[in-house]
């Protein structure tokens, strides 16, 4: 026998017994295998061999047996290999190891890995310290707490000043990534001393390293402009390397810092110019980072277009780029169009319009139209170029032109209409909704001189049905202005569209926008007139322009995905609710943030259009639900048909807030269905609240046959009573004469009622009555009360209306600053009175315009916490002012309004005149 | 501002390899990849970035291997592209998945919780084993390179004779743009739109950690230090290799480094001028629809007489229904590549101030062709040596040493076609 029996026993030893136990299919049998492994350790027996087969029995809901695999793993823990590994002499294998730590995504075996964490974060060696800090991240990712309170973000910060460059860089990148779920702590805190050592740092480190250090850098916000200018100059060179993401980076924060920067400065000036180079070199790389660089140069060019406007070639496309990258370029391309550039431009665009790529032509044709509305002196090359394609007969591109031309007709109205005639040869082969309401607007807007307007437009009406809402819409408003210009020869063609519209739609945009028109024909032609044919407010130069403080926080995210989706990152990033938004730094010394002074309005493309329509400039976007819910309000308002609504005497609007939305988007959409829509400007707003407001003061049937209704309104300091005298009787009416009672205001007509020819049968006419405040004196309830007497050759009538108080509000109504102060002290408390107004999401400078239009100005604006304060006076015709506060929470659409009185009006009356003030503010705010 | 992930698909979107960084993403969301990309190039919308729900995709082609990353936080988009360009220069695509091992090694160290870490191939060389198992035996330290200040150069390179190579490759891109703008701009039909890329590669064999500094007869240098002498060139745009002290060139336009060892690019430039194009070519292709297509092409040299032009390859474009080509040629030889729509042009060698002529004649069939056909551009190919179009020239190249070696620097000059285009005359 050998001495090879020694290892031939069957008894093969504790471990290994334990070993295959601790494997045990039985439950029971492995708590018991644990119980002896902890047994064993407990009296000091070597167990750790153990540690994987233990591990294993973790898998299991018995309590007890959870609880001694813990008490084994925190004795034991020390020995897993991954920790073993930390202490590995190689340091290869503890970076491996400390890597791997953070990849084990377990919340509790992550305690045990913090002590070896903790001295690979100190390790000799900076391979295994930049591991380490990344590993932090990681660790911050599974359990936030624990890296807090073990202090590892403080050891993370120590390494910002480590001597290694890429150990810097990785500690930057780690504490940038933990910041982004702790919005608000100042993590990384950057001083100029640490900013400092980033900088030195940058020279120093990696390509990716120094991209870290970039992004870094452009959260700081430099105390002044010379810190800004010196960061600048040592960031500057990286716009000479080789790697596209560190350019972006430096390009990035250089963009950033240039808003601090005096702008008359020499180095501003030279920074512009440095800017330029590295971005058009970065359009000689691979179509993808092309394509990055150009998403990235569309918002630079919006932002700065100084920058490139010299460039516009590289903007140039090829034939063999990619269509998304030729998409970018166009896009761009227009961006930067000048008069000094236009010719190139357009033998460019007129070159890319005779390619194949059907989007591409599309677009490029679009673009000629751009250029047209951008650079006034092209549009008549714009013009001929965009005939010269129509001529091609090819279906999309003529089709595209058309919805151009008429942007074009939009902007420079009477100067191209020798056209149309070109246009209308092509009415039968448009087949796409854009291109058939372009058209029927066309001939619409100019049916004057379109001899067979009513034929063109009829022979839309026949697939009416089938039409496309948009296309329903604008034949709608097209017929109408044609009747209204030739009314004549087309009744029965606007009848038939207005029972197309509102008797036989489901479509409660068209059905509404068919019984205003139907209503404001019936009633007041005249009116109609000024409304559907009044001139259109002018559309803005660009197009497609990135909202201003998107564009400012799109640029702080430059070279990262939301720049490339221009969507600022917590519109895309799952529960992003922990990113901040980014701005730009603002200069100091100004009090406020850099107002963008001539950033050009902003309007919506085509595709948006609809939406903002129900919106206008009332508030942010109404959420779906109450879009439809007005509708269905508007519907059932006119729902009674239109008969009862003509003949009963109502206000046509009931003035509640969806009433007025409502009406307000009907008319508008009326107007014109194109870009350049939200621009419109609040005065006509306001005319169109006058119309509307019109109200049937004598009804026919009680006066005879005659018919009164009317409005009141103030125009340029005076006051006028806008009547409409209807004959609905049998016989002719003369000899009409005018009185009022006495009224609380003393209202009286300036001058008599001006009625010189009869009235016939089935006649009207307006009288615009001037008034003033001199006469008696009497107190009315309700207090704008007024009792009218009308004579004519048949007999007196009476009818009594509401005057609203807003025409008594004159012109100087603007109380001194000082006189302000003192009065509002002076008022007694009993004189003040409380409203909120529910519902308004405009901000306080629009607020404080639109009162300003009404006589109500505005005197001070203060921001008390975050709320806008308005202190606002007004005065009455009769001497009486009344100062009100008015405050706005951003967010909160709810207004409070405080108001007071000067006067010692009778207690009892000033709630009564109040509330009518109050009705009238209330109407102006929303 | 990182990668969670990162996938290599092979042609039908199946999944070669992924790696997963951060654990924020389900793995199955690859699967949304595939159909997103057919669907987006079937609409002609295909875009370097996809989407699917809060998951982001950037995506490259190489060759015949699909590439993607799909990112959930917002994240570096540039860098990603750089990184895969780096490292596949390294494999073949066909041996992903025979050499998983080391690709997921290499993806371990290229980035770590989706942080970009180390992307120089040379550098990753050193200490990534091609064989996993061969780790015990060698490496015991890490290569100081992966974090010293010089992470491109290793420490103790020796050669026995110390030389470097430099290559100056310009470049000519040229897009003619269309008849409108040629009499707006120059009535006797010069170009456009051209430019100049350059790159100056270096072929480095050098011991030691050599400090070298490359001088050129760049213009703003010589304005900074008052000489005038000799012909000088205004760089539009430089971007160096990370080896080059970007802040000394910024402040005194000097380019000095420590060399990569081996093969590498140390710096790029672009240059802005109204060059002529070397070889200009003059069309005329005329087409009767219903019977034929006749194209005649003059190609003239417009460079100095004693440099030639090698392997000249006029590509010239023509109807995709084409037929029985016959050709005519006064150099060279044509032949036509039916697959590509384009008849080829080839002259092994094109002298200065030469014209030559090409005619081509080929049948249309009597039915016509219904689709739209685009305008495609004639494209050339060319190569000139010992020449630079711009005239940027290597003044000097020094290096310095500590153990004092002499090196012998050779500089090479090339010119050759970018980009060149030039749009017919039909």
């Amino acid at each position: 026998m050998t001495d090879s029996k020694y290892f031939t026993t069957n008894k093969k030893g504790e471990i290994f017994e334990l070993k295959a136990e601790l494997n045990n299919e039985k439950k029971e049998k492995r708590k018991e295998a644990v119980k002896k492994v902890i047994a064993a350790m407990t009296v000091g027996k070597d167990v750790s061999s153990l540690f994987p087969d233990v591990v294993n029995c973790m898998q299991t809901d018995n309590l007890e047996l959870k609880k001694l695999v813990y008490l084994y793993l925190m004795n034991y823990a020390k020995s897993h290999p991954l920790c073993t590994d930390c202490e590995d002499p190689n340091p290869l294998i503890r970076a491996l190891a400390v890597r791997t730590m953070g990849c084990i995504r377990v919340d509790k075996i992550t305690e045990y890995l913090c002590e070896p964490l903790r001295k690979c974060l100190k390790d000799e060696d900076p391979y295994v310290r930049k591991t380490a800090a990344v590993c932090v991240a990681k660790l911050h990712d599974i359990n936030a707490q624990m890296v807090e309170d073990q202090g590892f973000l403080d050891s993370l910060r120590d390494l910002i000043a480590d001597s290694n460059p890429m150990v810097v860089a990785n500690a930057v990148a780690a504490l940038s990534e933990i910041s982004e779920s702790h919005p608000n702590s100042n993590l990384l805190d950057l001083n100029p001393q640490n900013i400092n050592k980033l900088l030195t740092a940058l020279n120093e480190c990696t390509e990716w390293g120094q991209i870290f250090i970039l992004d870094c850098l452009s959260n700081y916000n430099p105390k002044d402009e010379r810190e800004a200018q010196s960061i600048c100059e040592r960031v500057t060179p990286r716009l000479s390397h080789a790697n596209s993401a560190v350019v972006l980076s430096a390009v990035k924060v250089l963009m950033k810092f240039l808003e601090l920067l005096p702008k008359d400065s020499d180095y501003y000036i030279t920074l512009l110019k440095k800017l330029s180079p590295p971005l058009v070199t970065l359009l000689s790389g691979e179509p993808e980072v092309q394509y990055v660089a150009l998403r990235n140069i569309n918002l630079i060019v919006q932002k700065r277009p100084e920058i490139l406007k010299q460039e516009i070639k590289v903007f140039f496309v090829k034939y063999n780029d990619p269509i998304y990258v030729k998409l970018e370029k166009l896009d761009i391309m227009i961006r930067l169009a000048s008069q000094a550039n236009i010719a190139q431009v357009l033998a460019e665009l007129k070159e890319y319009a005779t390619e194949v790529d059907v989007d591409f032509v599309r677009k490029a044709v679009r673009a000629i139209g751009r250029c047209a509305i951008k650079v006034e002196q092209s549009a008549e090359r714009c013009v001929s170029t965009l005939l010269d394609l129509i001529q091609t007969k090819v279906n999309y591109v003529v089709q595209e032109a058309i919805v151009v031309i008429r942007d074009i007709f939009r902007k420079y109205p009477n100067k191209y209409e020798s056209i149309i005639a070109t246009l209308c040869e092509n009415l039968d082969s448009l087949d796409e909704p854009d291109a058939r309401a372009a058209m029927i607007w066309i001939v619409g807007e100019y049916a004057e001189r379109i001899d067979n307007a009513d034929e063109l437009l009829e022979s839309f009406l026949e697939g009416f049905h089938d039409e496309s809402t948009q296309v329903q819409l604008t034949l709608l408003t097209a017929i109408v202005k044609l009747f209204l210009k030739k009314p004549s020869e087309t009744q029965e063609l606007v009848q038939q569209v207005l029972s197309l519209a509102t008797q036989d739609s489901d479509n409660p945009d068209l059905r509404d926008r068919g019984y205003i028109y139907w209503r404001l024909l019936s009633t007041d032609p005249v009116t109609a007139k000024e409304v559907v044919l009044s001139e259109k407010p002018l559309i803005s130069e660009e197009t497609d322009l990135i909202e201003p403080t998107l564009l400012d926080e799109l640029i702080c995210h430059i070279g990262s995905l939301a720049s490339v989706y221009h969507k600022p990152p917590n519109a895309f990033v799952e529960g992003s609710h922990g990113i901040h938004r980014k701005h730009l730094p603002i200069q100091h010394g100004s009090s406020g943030p850099a107002a963008p002074v001539d950033q050009p309005q902003v309007i919506p493309s085509q595709g948006d259009l609809l939406g903002d329509l129900l919106n206008l400039d009332l508030g942010p976007p109404v959420n779906v639900p109450q879009v439809c819910s007005m509708q269905m309000g508007a519907v059932d308002l006119l729902g009674g048909g239109l008969d009862s609504l003509v003949s009963d005497p109502i206000i046509i609007m009931h003035p509640t807030l969806c009433g007025w939305k409502n009406i307000i988007y009907v008319l508008l959409s009326n107007s014109w269905s194109g870009p350049g829509l939200i621009s419109v400007d609040f005065l006509l707003l306001l005319a169109v609240l006058n119309f509307c407001v019109l109200q049937v003061w004598l009804p026919a049937a009680k006066a005879k046959g005659l018919e009164i209704s009317g409005t009141f309104s103030r125009r340029q300091g005076h006051m006028y009573m806008d009547m409409s005298f209807t004959n609905k009787a049998l016989q002719h009416m003369t000899d009409f004469a005018i009185q009022f009672n006495k009224n609380s205001f003393g209202m009286i007509p300036t001058t008599p009622l001006a009625v010189h020819t009869p009235l016939m049968p089935n006649q009207s006419i307006d009288i615009s009555l001037p008034l003033n405040t001199i006469g008696p004196v009497m107190k009315m309830d309700p207090l704008n009360n007024l009792q009218v007497a009308v004579k004519n050759n048949i007999d007196v009538f009476y009818f009594s209306c509401l005057i609203p108080l807003s025409i008594f509000f004159v012109e100087d109504g603007k109380m001194e600053r000082q006189v302000f102060l003192a009065t509002w002290k002076d008022i007694p408390n009993e004189n003040e009175l409380q409203y909120q107004i529910k519902e308004c999401h405009l901000n306080a400078d629009t607020v404080s315009g639109k009162l300003q239009n009404n006589n109500i100005y505005t005197i001070a604006k203060r921001n008390v916490e975050g709320q806008d304060m308005l202190y606002q006076s007004l005065k009455l015709t009769n001497g009486i002012w009344i100062l009100a506060e008015l405050r706005i929470q951003p967010g909160n659409p709810n207004y409070t309004v405080k108001n007071t009185l000067n006067e010692k009006v009778c207690p009892n009356l000033w709630p009564v005149l109040y509330n009518i003030i109050w009705m009238q503010l209330w109407m102006y705010y929303s | 501002m990182s990668v969670s992930a990162v996938f290599v698909l092979d042609l039908k979107g199946k999944v070669l390899i992924c790696r997963n960084y951060k654990g924020d993403v389900d793995m199955s969301e690859i699967d949304h990849f595939f159909p997103i990309l057919m669907q987006q190039e079937e609409e002609g919308l295909l875009n370097p970035v996809l989407s699917h729900g809060s998951v982001y995709f950037m995506w490259i082609k190489h060759n015949r291997t699909e590439r993607g990353t799909s990112s959930y936080s917002d994240c570096l988009c540039v860098c990603v592209y750089q990184v895969f360009t780096e490292y596949f220069k390294e494999l073949e695509e066909e041996s992903i998945q025979d050499n998983f091992v080391v690709v997921y090694e290499l993806l371990d160290e290229l980035m770590d919780f989706g942080f970009p870490q180390t992307t120089d191939s040379k550098i990753l060389q050193e200490y990534i084993t091609q064989e996993g198992n061969k780790l015990e035996v060698a490496k015991t330290k890490v290569p100081t390179t992966v974090t010293n200040a010089v992470s491109w150069r290793s420490e103790g390179i020796k050669y026995k004779k110390n030389e470097v190579f430099i290559d100056v490759i310009e470049s000519i891109n040229v897009l003619p743009r269309g008849i409108g703008h040629l009499h707006d701009v120059n009535a006797n039909g010069s170009v456009m739109s051209s430019d100049i890329v350059g790159s100056i590669k270096l072929k480095t064999m050098l011991s030691g950690m050599p400090e070298l500094r490359l001088g050129l007869n760049d213009r703003v240098l010589f304005a900074l230090t008052g000489r005038d002498k000799g012909k000088t060139v205004a760089m539009e745009d430089v971007k160096f290799h990370q080896c080059v002290r970007l802040s000394r060139f910024e402040s005194d336009r000097t380019i000095s480094f420590i060399p990569p060892d081996g093969e590498s690019e140390l710096m790029s430039y672009r240059i802005n001028t109204h060059v002529k194009p070397l070889i200009w070519i003059e069309s005329v292709i005329e087409k009767f629809s219903h019977s034929r297509v006749e194209i005649m092409v003059k190609a003239k040299g417009q460079f100095k007489k004693q440099s030639v032009a090698n392997n000249v390859e006029v590509r010239v474009p023509v109807p995709s229904d084409a037929d029985s080509p016959k050709f005519k040629t006064s150099t060279g030889h044509a032949k036509y590549v039916p697959e590509k729509n384009l008849v080829v042009w080839t002259i092994k060698s094109f002298p200065g101030g030469k014209e030559f002529l090409m005619r081509a004649h080929f049948g249309l069939p009597s039915v016509e062709n219904d689709e739209l056909e685009g305008k495609p551009p004639i494209t050339v190919k060319f190569e000139i040596p010992y020449f630079t179009v711009s005239g940027i020239q290597v003044r000097y190249m020094k290096i310095i040493e500590k153990s004092g070696y002499q090196a012998l620097p050779w500089v090479r000059y090339i010119t050759q076609s970018g980009d060149y285009q030039l749009r017919t005359n039909t």
